[in-house]
């Protein structure tokens, strides 16, 4: 019995990937390209050359951090959406305080930049845990208009208070200023010079990493951890056992953004310098994707924030691959990996089916081998 | 001032049409006890598939009526098979419904976006279905410019809102539905087959979503980009919870939100250049917050099986 769960497991997981490839070859058939060519390009090109693998670490930093913020929520029993509105507020308070710290050594100055993403990202996050636990508001929906109302607003930081001057009245995008070259993150190459110059990935990767074992560490080693796992888990029992469910609720997705702020800082620190539009770039989206395939847990979270990333450097090298696909190709295979996740996902934990499997299993490929043998 | 609230209610009921049939699509299936949460991209596709049928084929006069009625008989259907491929996830395999949501929106809206860029590419317009002024009561004035010359989706959507409320309370699909989403295990009790019939109320939900989405490629906008719907789909689900599930109550809320942008529209069209426009783009969402922090005061009004799944062999 317990060997067939386990193969049973490794069996669906096994064929939602071929069914997810399958429906992605029908689209991209349907799209003109080559099935095989495209498959190539997304998951082989991204490993052609170091420079590759460096573009795609960069992509993976964001999108584990974000994929950390998920998890923390989900495991507290509230599902973050909001992730990208929560990203754009922690970088836009973290570029007001980049914008003013002046000189200040850079030991101090990066921390206190990240930190303040981190809170204003995590202020964003509480807001829908408020309106949850205080007025009934599902958090499905404020997300999602919060993330408007911060993407309105960055844009009007962008356009007015924080203009670069140098292109101010002209056609360009607005942007801010570059940051002081002081605060940037420094490449990995910079960082550890024995490493091969085309390691140009910046060191936010470090972050990513300490901050999935801390995650680990608090949300699995601690009480107020525990608390906010057990309120994810039963909300009831919760309650009955006398855990403060609505604090904990509002304490999780706070952490929650904090993270998703702290990758939109992140991102601006190491990777544009400057604050810009679409700096978050999907990434609230697809960090959901990355924390359920990681099964939401903060160390699952970075192999898989690396296969996302491998897919989506995979998409946008498209283009300079002769593939005809638009970008958004990379939407539709999100898409359909999330829906083809959650039906695995039910697929093994239901015993019911497994059981009906197993005899099934049992009365004709096992009873066929013995005869034959 | 007169003029200016013209253009205010002029702009703002051709607005509320795709809202108003997105969310009392909504509203039916979550009366069964589906929450769709990917109602945006199921809308992204029903624009594309609305547009490319006259797009691809054309036409003029009598024969361009019926190609583009082709094209919104088409974006319902493709609405109602994304519902039921969402369907399959989330009444056969019972997953959690606001993450497959999140799913389903990504692949409807990413879908969407590249089969516009492969088979259409840049921003090609169509002649699209116009507004039509019916006979007599045009002729009245104001009345008759605001009212009665508008779109006939628009004019649909509206008569949408009592077909759906006769439907949900008088017939018996409409009460087989409701019990399915109110105590799924009773109604099974009775022989109504849940699982079908959430099937149903999903397939017919989408397909009304679809429609939506065929107004904004076809109607409103005549013709698609990316960020046509722009977040449409989600306002749509955050009405059905401030109209409480009531056709009536959606209307409400659909003609509030969208004379809300409208007023910001006009607001911007009428200058007070100096006033930054993003805080006049915000408003409709907070105005979304704040009315849902009112609405769901009201408890015991909702579908009580809303987003659970259900399934015979479940332990209770």
């Amino acid at each position: 019995m317990k060997r067939f769960k386990l193969w049973y497991r490794c069996g669906v997981v096994l064929l939602s990937v071929l069914v997810a490839l399958a429906i992605a070859a029908v689209i991209l058939t349907v799209l003109g390209a080559n099935v095989l060519d495209t498959f190539r390009v997304i998951f082989v090109y991204p490993f052609s050359s170091i420079k590759n693998i460096s573009g795609v670490i960069n992509i993976m930093i964001p999108l584990s951090l974000v994929g950390i913020g998920i998890c923390i929520a989900y495991r507290s029993g509230i599902v973050n959406i909001g992730g990208e509105g929560q990203m754009i507020m922690g970088l836009t308070l973290a570029l007001v305080v980049a914008l003013n710290v002046g000189e200040m050594p850079r030991a101090l100055a990066i921390p206190l930049v990240l930190l303040s993403g981190m809170i204003g990202g995590g202020v964003w996050g509480a807001i829908p845990g408020i309106l949850k636990t205080r007025f009934q508001v599902s958090e499905l929906l404020s997300t999602v208009m919060l993330n408007y109302i911060a993407s309105q607003f960055y844009s009007y930081c962008l356009r007015v208070p924080m203009l670069d001057p140098s292109v101010a009245g002209g056609s360009g995008d607005p942007q801010t200023v570059r940051l002081s070259e002081s605060l940037w993150l420094s490449r990995m190459n910079q960082l550890f010079p024995s490493l091969d110059k085309n390691m140009r990935f910046h060191s936010g990767i470090l972050i990513a990493i300490v901050l999935a074992l801390i995650v680990f560490l608090f949300m699995w080693k601690t009480p107020a951890g525990f608390k906010m796992r057990a309120a994810g888990a039963s909300e009831r029992a919760a309650r009955y056992g006398g855990i403060n469910v609505k604090n904990y609720v509002v304490l999780a997705i706070l952490l929650s953004g904090a993270c998703c702020g702290l990758a939109g800082t992140v991102e601006v620190l190491g990777v544009h310098h400057r604050g810009l539009g679409n700096v978050s770039g999907g990434y609230g989206f697809s960090g959901i994707v990355v924390a359920l395939f990681g099964g939401l847990h903060p160390l699952g979270v970075l192999p898989a924030a690396f296969f996302f990333a491998v897919i989506s450097y995979g998409c946008n090298s498209l283009q300079i691959n002769k593939i005809p696909l638009p970008g958004n190709t990379i939407d539709v295979l999100m898409g359909l990996v999330i829906l083809v996740i959650v039906s695995a996902q039910m697929i093994i934990s239901n015993k019911y089916i497994m059981y009906r499997a197993e005899r099934w299993v049992r009365a004709h490929l096992l009873r066929a081998g013995k005869e034959r043998a | 001032m007169l003029d200016f609230i013209v253009l205010f209610l002029t702009v703002g009921i051709p607005l509320s049409s795709a809202l108003l049939l997105a969310s009392l699509g909504e509203s039916v299936n979550q009366r069964s006890g589906i929450f769709n949460l990917g109602c945006e991209g199921v809308m992204s596709m029903g624009a594309f598939v609305g547009m490319m049928i006259p797009y691809a084929v054309g036409g003029s006069g009598k024969v361009a009526w019926y190609v583009n009625l082709s094209g919104l008989v088409a974006a319902a259907l493709a609405g109602a098979l994304l519902g039921l491929l969402f369907g399959v996830v989330v009444i056969r395999f019972g997953a959690p419904q606001g993450i497959a949501g999140i799913g389903l929106q990504l692949f409807g809206t990413g879908l969407a976006g590249s089969l516009y860029r492969h088979f259409i590419g840049g921003a090609e317009g169509v002649a699209g279905i116009n507004a039509i002024r019916i006979p007599l009561l045009s002729k009245i004035p104001i009345l008759g410019d605001m009212l009665f010359s508008c779109n006939p989706m628009v004019y649909f959507s509206f008569i949408m809102v009592p077909v759906i409320s006769l439907i949900m309370k008088k017939t018996p699909w409409g009460l087989r539905v409701r019990a399915c989403g109110t105590m799924p295990r009773a109604a099974d009790s009775m022989g109504i087959k849940v699982q079908r019939t959430r099937y149903e109320a999903l397939a017919f939900g989408s397909a009304m979503a679809g429609l939506a989405g065929a107004y904004m490629s076809l109607c409103y906008a005549k013709l698609f980009t990316d960020t046509l719907i722009g977040g449409r789909g989600f306002i749509a689900v955050a009405l059905v919870y401030f109209g409480q599930w009531s056709p009536v109550g959606i209307m409400g809320g659909a003609l509030l939100f969208s004379l809300a942008q409208a007023l910001q529209l006009a607001v911007q069209a009428y200058g007070f250049a100096t006033f930054p426009y993003e805080f006049l783009v915000m408003t409709p969402y907070v105005l979304v917050i704040v009315v849902l922090i009112f609405a769901s005061k009201r408890k015991h009004v909702g579908p009580a099986s809303l987003g659970k799944p259900f399934n015979r062999e479940m332990r209770v």
